[in-house]
């Protein structure tokens, strides 16, 4: 046998992440099952109907007042307001406000970009969404050209997930055969191009100005703002960046209206989530479930802490959010507000659980290296800081560390925060300062029995 | 000399963007010479940087700061092993170790006789299949127990000729 074909062969054994049924209400994973990602089976569960829709080519009676048949570029942005849907990617903006601030009579070339690097650890979504729902993705990003005037798109997608990309490039192909992307789309005056573009081993492309260097050719160095990206973005134009689950989130929006994508939601966080639940749960996976949803329900959906052991601690939206110990993290629920309140961020979605038995500073000392690995060192504070802090966290894990190391480790972090052009530093430094306000008693005894306050389980 | 077969698939990024943005399609086409050389040498790059009308050294700014670019030449396989904190949770760590072991080789190290090279890598965005291994930059496997470690390696050294 080719050794080629039994790599494939280890590769088919794998995800099955989001196909277990245990999502609630799912909007984006509804109905996938691994094998039916193509166009005609997108069709076949309403896809591109939203399209047809404000494109009027749906078939609906015109409007009895104007006589005019789908909808307006003001219409579609109005009811993406409404929904309340905020950017999956990680900040939480508003979609329909981002999508407003695109200059609509900008006179030249005007770029749409979908941010798919996915790389912010503990998250792998959007990899589901490209690989099992590509088409979802193309429509969403239609359905936003239209709104905003734009006529050339591009889907940077993350060079570790390579199936990913090539899976979305088929898709695009079966889009353009069906007169769903190119000239003249669906017959109407409306043109889109959209093309796939794939990174190659960089956490910070994720950083949307990173990704637009990166884009253009170049290593990528974030940009800094303003100018932001709505006025100049790729080369010199105006850019509109979104996330992939953000785009995913749109033809539902337009197919059943944005006081509905809210009502399944909260107020101020409308629709479902994707989270993707990694580290000490019975079945790490990728779950959709309305926002609001308590924390306590999402990790019965994930089977609970692993071995019946008792939660310690989660870090609720990828790897630079904020440490929350479990007794917090028990009372929030699933969305922007209730964690930002509980002093953290949702982030992207990505909960990583850790049990009992783990010891915070060996997991800090993880997330440092890493920091340190990904600085891009364009600014000081950050290719420095990241350096000093990983250094100090390993001399603690090590039982080198000093009794001033906490305090220490926290002004170093202290001081890359809002220093640095892009949140790669505050995302170096918010874990730091969170484990030491909530675990520094781990750090404490490190320092002074030089081991873990935990058995070691590596 | 670019061949006509590594020319078409060139042409085929390109076209993506507009004429004045070759340089676009430097990620791609580094990638699609790295996938049929095994990796990047300095002729490669020139060549890359002459069919896209850069300058060399930005191409090689380009294949310098992303990781997954190989500089130098590598073994037949490269297997890169998630060790960040949500692999790390879910035996990541001890999945490179294993393989450290099986190998008889240390991470950043190729194998005596050619065939593997073992990296530990940064989020491969597969967090919730850990541990996660990464083949050759294009083929991801998930759930890697140390049995299946051992088949994949036991198979390759086999399909190889190398058992």
């Amino acid at each position: 046998m080719k050794a080629q074909h039994i790599i494939d062969q280890f590769r088919a054994s794998g995800v099955q992440t989001c196909f277990h049924g245990r999502h609630i209400e799912p909007q984006i994973y509804a109905g996938l099952d691994g094998s039916n990602w193509s166009l005609k089976d997108y069709e076949a569960r309403g896809g591109y109907q939203a399209l047809r829709k404000i494109l009027g080519k749906d078939g609906a009676p015109p409007n009895p007042e104007t006589g005019a048949v789908g909808m307006t570029q003001d219409q579609v942005i109005a009811t993406v307001k409404e929904s309340a849907l905020r950017g999956r990617g990680g900040a939480g903006f508003p979609t329909g406000l981002k999508w407003s601030f695109m200059p609509r009579q900008f006179p030249g070339q005007k770029y749409l970009v979908c941010n798919s690097d996915e790389g912010e650890p503990g998250t792998c979504k959007d990899r589901d969404i490209l690989m099992y729902n590509p088409h979802i993705v193309i429509e969403g990003m239609a359905i936003a050209a239209y709104a905003m005037g734009i006529s050339v798109g591009y889907n940077y997608i993350h060079g570790e997930i390579f199936a990913a990309y090539e899976r979305f490039e088929a898709a695009l192909e079966e889009a353009r055969a069906a007169g769903l992307l190119g000239d003249a789309i669906l017959g109407s005056s409306f043109n889109f191009q959209l093309h796939a573009a794939h990174g190659f081993g960089a956490y910070i492309c994720g950083e949307e100005t990173a990704l637009l260097e990166s884009l253009e050719g170049k290593k990528g160095q974030p940009r800094f703002k303003p100018p932001f990206p709505a006025s100049f973005g790729v080369y010199g134009k105006p850019t509109t960046i979104n996330n992939t689950e953000t785009f995913a989130a749109v033809p539902w929006i337009i197919r059943n209206g944005g006081a509905a994508y809210l009502a399944c939601g909260k107020p101020n966080n409308g629709g479902t989530k994707i989270y993707s639940i990694s580290g000490d749960v019975e079945r790490p996976g990728n779950y959709e479930i309305p926002m609001g949803t308590p924390f306590a329900k999402l990790l019965e959906l994930a089977g609970g802490v692993r071995g019946g052991r008792a939660l310690k601690a989660v870090i609720p939206g990828g790897s630079s959010s904020p440490v929350l110990p479990a007794s917090i993290m028990m009372e929030c629920t699933m969305d922007y507000d209730s964690i930002a309140k509980a002093g953290s961020m949702l982030g992207s979605g990505a909960v990583i659980v850790l049990d009992e038995t783990r010891c915070m500073v060996k997991a800090l000392q993880r997330l440092s290296y890493f920091y340190m690995h990904e600085s891009c060192g364009q600014c000081t504070p950050c290719r420095e800081g990241t350096g000093w802090l990983s250094r100090m966290v390993d001399r603690v894990e090590n039982g080198q560390g000093r009794a001033s190391d906490m305090d220490l480790l926290d002004n170093v972090a202290e001081n890359i925060q809002g220093r640095t052009i892009c949140a790669l530093g505050d995302a170096a430094a918010m874990p730091v300062r969170a484990m030491i306000k909530h675990f520094r008693h781990e750090f404490e005894h490190h320092v002074l029995h030089k081991t873990c306050m935990v058995p070691a389980y590596v | 000399m670019i061949s006509d077969a590594t020319r078409a698939r060139f042409d085929k990024e390109v076209a993506k963007y507009p004429a004045e943005q070759r340089q676009s399609a430097v990620m791609a086409c580094l990638a699609i010479v790295q996938q049929e050389q095994g990796h990047l040498s300095a002729e490669s790059e020139q060549l890359v940087a002459e069919y896209l009308g850069m300058a060399p050294m930005a191409v090689h700014e380009v294949s310098t700061f992303y990781n997954m670019y190989n500089l130098k030449p590598l073994g037949k396989y490269k297997l890169n092993v998630c060790t960040n904190l949500p692999c790390q949770l879910r035996d990541g760590q001890k999945a490179l170790h294993h393989l450290e072991h099986k190998l008889g080789i240390h991470m950043g190290e190729t194998s005596a006789d050619g065939l593997f090279t073992l990296q530990q890598s940064e989020c491969l965005g597969a967090c919730a299949d850990a541990p996660v291994l990464l083949v050759n930059d294009r083929s991801m496997c998930s759930f890697m127990s140390d049995d299946k470690l051992d088949q994949l390696v036991d198979a390759i050294r086999a399909a190889e000729g190398k058992a």
